[in-house]
């Protein structure tokens, strides 16, 4: 690994078959953007059967073939793929990677002064794994059957006999499992063992430590949904019955070639033991982001720095005794269902503490209005109004009534899309010039937010409403039923908030695209900020630094009274 | 490209005193428990779930099937090949690389020795009998559990295999380092030993 390379590594090496963790950040962001870009237009598909269901697609209808959409009309079965997939791709495929692979990989290990990763050749095995996990997830939608059809929840007894797309999903779940089992070993020991002299835990910037706790749940919540994909491809090809109680019934049939004696609510168990982490997985690096991006542009340290890592550690340990809170549904028993509530509020004060202190740090700041900043002080309400909404559903009474309702899709997307992909459009526009040493433009990223920011409150604000009235998540058609009936004008305001969500990020993709080749030039410190990457050349060469920085501070001095320019870099020693 | 030495790579951390393989292998490990556990947990689940009689009722003593000695012969197997290669890792810090490699070779014998006795003994045992894993839940989480484990076994032999031949290389570079991979190694294969003594009570016995 130390071995002295003399010649300059070849195209495959530098740029395909990379270990250097920059590359590997820039082929996870690329494939992860290409990733949520495809999830984005499934829904777009979806909102089309929604908001006029049973019409004729403009334009896109016929090139899907009679299977999926004869004569231009969405069937039941394909909508239902769209739904699953949808979700997979946008939570497994696109934030996670995007949060993690891309800017975790790229920006922490410069953050903390590292020359690369810890185990770069794990890193480039764990991309790769996920690529191949993607191949896999976009290869089942044509298969006999199409994609999974059987929600990204693949809750059984359904997905045990869904056809078989449903075992390419398990088969693309163990790659993804795989990448980020390798990803958050790689992350943990790189975090702990590689920091330069003198940057102690608590001189880490806060993005690191996000990170470092996310890892740590991707490292332990991950195996048991890998445990269960196990179970349920036994059951799907061996014909076991661990999600199949006796005397299943199947379209009116008693299934009699099954033993029986399984259960399903033992996936549901196993699921969410995963995919309640998962939701501080996708949430935590968005937070760290959205602080880094906050103290650089008030100008001001982060308030609450100690409390703000404290909780987060204390949620990262919560969160894996809060997933029952899922399942009020399945008759558990009201003493555990009271257990899961509990538990559930107190994960909630964490959550505030965080929110709170990058809320208190814009007091009396000298704010720049930068396009990161106005993408990083959106995410502060929209992720406020994401997480209070689920506190109804955290109690077993309210949630009765809003059990898997759309007032559940527009909890979690607040927290998701415009809380997390938000900070990811933060994240991007923030270490853009770091990554190319060219800066995106300006105007452009000012329409990007303006706009991305009215219409994806229009898509998601209505949902709430929606499904209090009682209108289930999983509908192919709401208007055959009175109470649906009821409120579709909503549906069609949300499904045309979503197409115009996808006109206002043509700005983004031209931008992007032509900033990379002619974009403004900059220095290696843009936005005057302290922490390490940006003491690092823009980009930075293969090896990060030329030398290897010595770290005399804290990650967020800016305006320190007495001192000549208004911030000071962890690597300075004195203010000159 | 000289630039590009991460440090702590064979030698360890003056903080946290591992290197970094060790410390990954570590937090692999813990994976793997929470991959085992979550197992370990379904097998409580059905077992508790499991009515008293009935077809789907929890099989115990003859109604398994499983003989009690070929699967104690497999836990005497699997914690002699323990031993053996610890042995393997003292003989390599003890600059000793002929005596390490035949530890070595012994572990990886035991080891195809254990995966031997369950599949022509037990698993072909049960397919003559007309058992298979969905026959029942509870042939279910044995197949399950056994074969996943079988499979951490027959990649531990892979590693080692390694080791014995072209990864020995290493040693002629670096024996610190060659040493090193074969403590991570060790402490892997500790892990599916440990795995197996608690499935051999759980399946066999209780």
């Amino acid at each position: 690994m130390s071995g002295d390379h003399h010649h300059e590594p070849s195209f495959i090496r530098k740029y395909v078959f990379s270990v250097d963790h920059k590359v590997i950040g820039i082929q996870y962001g690329v494939t992860a953007l290409c990733f949520l870009f495809l999830g984005f237009c499934l829904i777009m598909m979806m909102r089309w059967q929604l908001a006029y269901p049973g019409e004729t697609m403009p334009i896109i209808g016929n090139l899907f073939g009679e299977a999926a959409m004869p004569g231009g009309v969405m069937l039941p079965e394909f909508y239902n793929s769209l739904g699953a997939m949808h979700g997979t791709i946008m939570i497994f495929l696109g934030v996670v990677p995007l949060l993690v692979g891309a800017f975790g990989n790229y920006v922490m290990p410069l953050q903390i002064g590292a020359p690369d990763m810890a185990f770069p050749k794990l890193n480039m095995l764990s991309y790769w794994s996920y690529f191949l996990g993607g191949v896999v997830m976009l290869a089942s939608f044509f298969v006999p059957g199409g994609a999974a059809n059987s929600g990204w929840t693949s809750y059984p007894p359904l997905s045990d006999i869904a056809t078989t797309g449903q075992t390419w999903w398990l088969f693309g779940m163990v790659c993804l499992i795989t990448s980020s089992l390798l990803g958050s070993v790689n992350f943990i020991v790189t975090i702990v063992q590689l920091r330069v002299e003198g940057l102690t835990m608590f001189r880490l910037p806060f993005f690191v430590w996000a990170q470092l706790i996310t890892s740590f749940l991707l490292l332990l919540a991950f195996p048991p949904l890998e445990a269960a994909g196990v179970l349920q491809l036994m059951d799907r090809l061996a014909g076991t019955s661990f999600f199949l109680p006796e005397g299943l019934v199947v379209s009116g049939v008693v299934q009699t070639q099954i033993s029986g004696g399984g259960s399903p609510i033992l996936w549901q168990h196993l699921f969410w033991f995963l995919a309640h982490p998962e939701v501080y997985v996708l949430i935590l690096p968005a937070m760290g982001m959205v602080a880094e991006i906050i103290s650089i542009n008030t100008r001001k340290p982060l308030w609450g720095y100690r409390a703000m890592i404290y909780s987060t550690i204390f949620l990262g340990f919560m969160s894996f005794i809060v997933w029952a809170h899922h399942m009020f549904m399945t008759g558990m028993g009201t003493k555990i269902s009271a257990f899961f509530a509990t538990t559930t509020m107190i994960i909630s004060i964490p959550s505030v503490v965080i929110l709170t202190a990058m809320v208190i740090s814009l007091y009396q700041g000298a704010i720049r209005f930068t396009v990161p900043m106005l993408f990083a002080l959106a995410f502060l309400p929209m992720f406020a109004i994401g997480g209070l909404t689920g506190l109804p559903l955290g109690l077993p009474a309210s949630d009765i009534h809003l059990h898997d309702t759309y007032y559940v899709i527009g909890h979690f997307h607040y927290v998701v899309a415009p809380g997390t992909i938000f900070a990811i459009f933060a994240g991007i526009y923030h270490w853009f010039p770091k990554i190319t040493g060219r800066t995106l433009n300006k105007t452009l990223g000012y329409i990007h937010f303006a706009f991305s920011f009215i219409f994806i409150n229009i898509i998601f604000m209505p949902m709430f409403w929606q499904g209090m009235a009682g209108v289930s998540r999983r509908l192919y058609d709401q208007t055959v039923y009175a109470h649906g009936d009821a409120v579709q004008s909503l549906t069609v305001i949300s499904s045309w908030g979503a197409w115009m969500l996808g006109l206002a990020q043509i700005p983004f993709i031209i931008n992007f695209f032509i900033s990379i080749k002619a974009g403004k030039k900059v220095s290696d410190n843009p936005w005057e900020a302290t922490t390490l990457e940006w003491s690092a050349p823009s980009p930075p060469p293969h090896g990060n630094f030329a030398t290897v920085p010595v770290v005399y501070r804290g990650p967020y001095e800016y305006s320190v009274p007495g001192a000549s320019s208004d911030y000071i870099p962890q690597h300075i020693t004195t203010e000159a | 490209m000289s630039a590009e030495v991460l440090p702590y790579t064979v030698k360890p951390h003056p903080v946290t005193g591992l290197y970094n393989g060790k410390f990954g292998i570590w937090l692999f490990l813990a994976s793997e428990v929470m991959l085992f556990g979550a197992l370990f947990s379904t097998y409580i689940f059905l077992r508790i779930g499991a009515p008293e009689t009935g077809p789907t009722a929890w099989p115990t003593g003859e109604q398994t099937h499983l003989s009690w000695k070929l699967g104690g012969l497999n836990t005497l197997i699997l914690i002699l090949s323990s031993v053996t290669m610890v042995m393997a890792w003292v003989q390599f810090k003890m600059d000793n690389l002929a005596k390490g490699r035949m530890y070595l070779i012994a572990t990886a014998v035991l080891a195809i020795a254990f995966v031997a006795i369950k599949l022509k003994f037990e698993y072909m045992h049960k397919f003559h009998l007309g058992i298979k894993p969905s026959t029942s839940v509870f042939f279910a989480i044995y197949f399950t559990m056994t074969g996943l484990h079988a499979l951490h076994i027959i990649g531990g032999v892979v590693v080692i295999a390694y080791f014995i031949g072209p990864g020995a290389k290493l040693w002629h570079e670096n024996r610190e380092y060659y040493t090193n991979r074969i403590e991570c190694t060790g402490l892997y294969w500790h892990f599916v030993d440990l795995v197996w003594i608690f499935l051999f009570p759980i399946l066999y016995l209780l």
